[in-house]
């Protein structure tokens, strides 16, 4: 109770922070437009109504990926810059459970331009995505932001020890459209890449949203995502003691 | 407290194409111990190693060699329980979430903090209550004064009633109001039976408060006793300060030379600088240290006891 309750809080009041600025809200807004105009423009040209579908949903998905990996390996080094890590290192609750809600509120202001997204596709580009399980749909999105979110979790952590690690996360925002088929199908891409991209939970939530959305067995995807998910879950717990640790001897947890 | 030959090396990296490291000693084995319900001073200038000691203690550096234990736990072995009975609060007007309210501020670290979810609403509103915040809790910290958010700061670091309290500098930058406020606050604490650990560059806050300090300089102990000790171990004679409005640097050697006369410090006062001469018990240096001087423009000439500040610069400047 107490664990959900920290996870809880901690998610509002990251989310309320985060959505205080201005600036940073108006970028939200806006960037996943850009996003979604351009492979809109570029599905156009195909005749075919299922793959400009398919590029709506992996333009939705792009969105909450690109709003989670910059921000999630940065977030830490803010925390830093503020004066705050310390407090967070220093406080009795485990770590981990303490940066999980910093990535799940990075990953719910996502799902904003995954909505943003579909709704601008069919307003601007008239992009009817007929939903064929609507709920289970509304299922695959919420897990697969839950997915991006614990990828961002353990990118967060890396920052702990690193003071430069915020590089990760935009050197990883490319790579990740790529190789979970957000843009173009997996089977196209050399063979080598598939086993990679079935360790990156997103790959599953894009299948499942996918699924769900064209008529196929989104439940498959749902439940690879989770349980992938669950993987980067306990590899971030045992990465943040470590890189903790890492950081208290390389006295990293501070500018100074 | 107990704290054992405790030492903290860095690695400091210099050159991009050619990279060398150079170890930097920060804390060359400390150790001194604090009993339960102390104020223990850790006096030093900036650099000394004031604020890696407290940050070993409280479990966010690892010391490179030597022991530390607080409340009868190791803080390398036992971080987690040193946590939850040790709070910390630094100067400044950093480590706090500048968009958030106060009062988000203290949900926010009271859950961090394991406070149980029943009493948090009422120990958060005792210690709004008890640094004066109340009426201004639920706006935004990036619109509080440095005063505010030092009070702030030291709400956070009591929400889980700590038993000891870490103060790292916390009068730095707030209003002497503030600060004999805080030094209330402080004082109030160790009669409830908190220990304190406390750094700061104010004598007068320190003679007034600390049971007992440790003077540091270049990561060593160089002085621990009671203010009392520390002044009458250091400096038993008289101080003699005089005003100089031109160039005192020049003469400076002439009156260390003197007999009798143990140290010379020059504090910039405006226009003037203030030439502090500290001499031996029952030496009458005056009209010696006044001859020195014939050829400077002199101001006001004054004689006192020893301060703790007198110790202190002593202490800190001696070879």
């Amino acid at each position: 109770m107490s664990v959900l309750r920290l996870l809880g809080l901690g998610w509002w009041l990251q989310l309320k922070m985060r959505s205080r600025s201005a600036f940073d809200g108006a970028l939200a807004i806006v960037y996943p437009l850009f996003f979604a105009t351009s492979v809109f423009l570029i599905y156009r040209q195909s005749a075919s109504s299922t793959a400009l579908v398919a590029a709506a949903v992996g333009a939705s998905v792009m969105g909450v990926w690109s709003a989670v990996a910059t921000t999630a390996s940065t977030s830490l080094q803010n925390e830093r810059r503020q004066g705050t890590l310390e407090l967070l290192v220093g406080a009795p609750r485990p770590f981990a459970l303490i940066v999980v809600p910093i990535t799940l509120s990075m990953a719910t202001i996502g799902l904003y331009s995954l909505v943003a997204t579909l709704v601008w596709g069919r307003l601007v580009f008239g992009i009817e995505v007929s939903f064929v399980h609507p709920l289970t749909f509304a299922l695959a999105c919420v897990v697969t932001a839950l997915g991006v979110a614990v990828m961002g979790f353990v990118l967060a952590v890396s920052a702990v020890r690193y003071r430069s690690a915020w590089a990760l996360g935009s050197a990883l925002e490319l790579p990740i459209w790529l190789t979970c088929g957000f843009l173009v199908p997996l089977s196209i891409l050399p063979d080598w890449v598939r086993p990679v991209s079935w360790l990156v939970p997103v790959t599953w939530g894009v299948s499942a949203i996918k699924a769900a959305a064209l008529g196929g067995q989104p439940w498959p995807g749902i439940a690879m995502c989770l349980g992938v998910a669950a993987g980067y879950a306990l590899l971030g717990t045992l990465l943040a003691r470590r890189m903790v640790d890492s950081a208290r001897t390389h006295a990293t947890l501070a500018l100074t | 407290m107990e704290v054992e030959n405790i030492q903290r090396r860095y690695r400091a990296r210099t050159g991009i194409r050619r990279r060398a490291a150079r170890e930097v000693e920060a804390v060359r084995g400390l150790s001194f111990e604090v009993e339960r319900g102390e104020l223990f001073g850790l006096l030093g200038p900036n650099g000394a190693g004031k604020t890696t000691t407290i940050k070993m203690l409280i479990t966010l550096l690892l010391p490179s060699g030597g022991s530390a234990r607080v409340l009868g736990h190791d803080v390398v072995r036992e971080a987690r329980e040193v946590r939850r009975h040790v709070g910390y609060v630094f100067g400044g007007d950093r480590g706090l979430y500048e968009r958030l309210s106060g009062l988000d501020n203290l949900r926010y670290f009271a859950e961090l903090y394991a406070v149980p979810a029943r009493e948090q609403r009422q120990r958060i509103g005792e210690l709004v209550e008890l640094v004066g915040l109340q009426g201004r809790e639920r706006e935004r910290v990036e619109g509080y004064s440095r005063g505010m958010r030092q009070r702030l700061h030291i709400a956070r670091g009591l929400l889980h009633r700590p038993e000891v309290l870490f103060l790292d500098e916390p009068s730095i930058g707030i209003d002497p109001v503030g600060a004999r406020e805080l030094r209330t606050t402080v004082a109030r604490l160790v009669e409830l039976g908190t220990t304190v650990l406390l750094t700061t560059h104010y004598m007068f806050e320190a003679d007034e408060l600390c049971d007992r300090i440790a003077v540091i300089a270049a990561g060593e102990i160089v002085a621990q006793g009671t203010p009392q000790e520390l002044k009458r171990g250091v400096v038993e004679g008289r101080v003699v300060e005089v005003e100089v409005f031109g160039d005192a640097q020049s003469v400076l050697d002439d009156v260390r030379a003197l007999a009798g006369v143990t140290s010379v410090s020059v504090e910039e006062r405006g226009q003037a600088q203030l030439v502090v001469v500290r001499s031996d018990a029952g030496a009458e240096v005056t009209s010696s240290v006044l001859a020195a001087l014939a050829g400077q423009r002199l101001g006001r000439v004054a004689t006192r006891e020893p301060t703790l500040e007198d110790a202190y610069v002593e202490l800190v400047n001696r070879p």
